[in-house]
């Protein structure tokens, strides 16, 4: 049996790939040697990160639920829907990803200023709050989850939900039986997509929901008001938990969704 | 009986016109044309899963051309059989039971009852990522079997199958719709497949279908 002959195209590749992993691994590595495990002990030991670690875990799964609730109709539309205007609003909702976060933060503040915005927060005030925090994460974790929800519904092949309107289903319990069922692992991609990214988001919440320590300092926050009073090893210790927890929280939930 | 009365359908330059034909009750029609002709876009006509832009669709006595897919009384089993990804063959088998509450001792009783026949009892634990081609028809057929439909809509049933598995099931076809009586349109591009179980042979040429000769002779 003769070998297939070898292409340098796939050298070229995985060095491209392996140049890549290496310049990230480098910048971790770096960080984490700056940092020591004292540091790393006091961080954890400080009341105030604890609570970021805290605030910052709960936000993020809550704003991941939420996503996943816009995401999945939405998606949908999106996906198998045909009606004028389609291209417009595909692209309107992708506003969020290109929008700088801060101006995100802004708008937000902005919106909240107006009468629409002061009637909204006598029901629930989300300025400078705990669920201004969550409102901050969603705006962009959302716009995540619908492109990976939009993805998942159009890989999957409508003809099923065909099959089952035709055994006696309405279209939403044919997607619910049928449809859904087979999306969960793009639902599992989706939520955590939007828990990842709010992990990361600082600057609409600095600008929308403040950084006021016990109350709105989520672990970025932590990581600029350590860095602004000169705490180098402690901004680095905290980063080095965000590392920790994303690839703990991501790994359990893509291992969650393989067996799904 | 399966009856179309002057069905036009269009999608942009594509038209389907002055459609009309009927399949008797208890009679197996096959319906030919070239692949992209329009056939399967006419059964999804008589599906309910595309809205005609003129004429109407009658399945028995009764006027469809408005009702809902479910409301229509009828099984479909589309070209690639199109399982349900994530049930079990026992749990594709009593989809229609179960979308109907039956009770969970009927749904039982009529998914042993439909797996012998079809030769899927073995399957019933499996999901569809397992099966082969001819595993995944059966499956279908008796997917859309399971409710008693009056009619049964074949898209290309046999086509992506080998020669060792056609035969069989085109003769599980032709078993199954002598049984149980049910009206049948059968749509396909090969002529020996129609010949072989055409009660009635209708061809779909330029937009328009005309009922032939069920022979070999093209």
């Amino acid at each position: 049996m003769s070998r297939r002959a070898f292409d340098p195209l796939w050298l070229v590749l995985g060095l491209i790939t392996g140049g890549y992993l290496l310049f990230w691994l480098g910048l971790l590595g770096s960080a984490a040697v700056h940092s020591s495990p004292g540091d790393l002990w006091r961080a954890l030991h400080s009341r105030e990160i604890r609570y970021a670690i805290g605030l910052s875990l709960w936000t993020c799964t809550l704003t991941g639920l939420l996503s996943l609730l816009l995401a999945v109709p939405v998606g949908y539309l999106l996906a198998r829907g045909r009606f004028p205007g389609r291209a417009l609003l595909d692209a309107a909702l992708d506003i969020p990803i290109v929008l700088p976060p801060m101006v995100v933060g802004l708008c937000l503040l902005i919106f909240f200023q107006t009468l629409v915005g002061q009637l909204i927060e006598r029901v629930i005030p989300f300025t400078y709050t705990i669920a201004g925090v969550v409102l901050a994460q969603f705006v962009i974790g959302a716009a995540f989850a619908v492109r990976t929800m939009r993805g998942t519904f159009e890989e999957l092949s409508a003809r099923p939900e065909d099959v089952a309107l035709t055994l006696g289903c309405t279209r939403t319990r044919a997607i619910w039986l049928v449809t859904l069922p087979a999306a969960r692992r793009g639902m599992v991609a989706a939520a955590s997509i939007a828990w990842a990214r709010s992990l990361g988001e600082f600057g609409p919440i600095l600008v929308f929901a403040g950084a006021t320590r016990m109350k709105t300092e989520v672990l970025p926050t932590s990581v600029w008001l350590e860095l602004s009073v000169g705490n180098l090893e402690a901004a680095i210790a905290v980063s080095m938990v965000m590392v920790v927890l994303a690839i703990v929280v991501l790994a359990s939930v893509r291992l969650m969704g393989e067996r799904l | 009986m399966i009856r179309l009365d002057q069905v036009a359908w269009r999608a942009g330059a594509f038209a389907l016109e002055n459609i009309s034909f009927t399949v008797p009750t208890g009679s197996y029609g096959v319906l030919m044309g070239h692949t992209g002709g329009g056939k399967t876009s006419l059964l999804e006509i008589i599906c309910g899963l595309r809205r005609p832009t003129a004429g109407s669709v009658w399945l028995g006595e009764r006027e469809v051309t408005h009702l809902a897919p479910g409301e229509r009384g009828l099984g479909y089993v589309p070209q690639d059989g199109a399982l349900f990804p994530t049930l079990t063959v026992r749990e594709q088998l009593g989809f229609a039971l179960r979308v109907r509450r039956r009770p969970a001792r009927e749904i039982a009783h009529r998914v042993a009852e439909l797996a012998v026949p079809l030769g899927i009892t073995a399957l019933l634990d499996r999901r569809p990522a397992g099966l082969s081609g001819g595993e995944r028809q059966r499956v279908a057929l008796g997917r859309a079997l399971a409710a008693r439909p009056r009619v049964l809509l074949l898209d290309e049933p046999l086509s992506a199958l080998d020669d060792d598995t056609r035969e069989p099931l085109a003769e599980l076809l032709h078993r199954i719709q002598r049984e149980s009586a049910v009206t049948v349109l059968h749509v396909t591009h090969h002529l020996s497949e129609a010949t072989r179980l055409a009660d009635l042979l209708f061809r779909l040429q330029a937009g328009r279908v005309t009922e032939t000769t069920p022979t070999l002779q093209p």
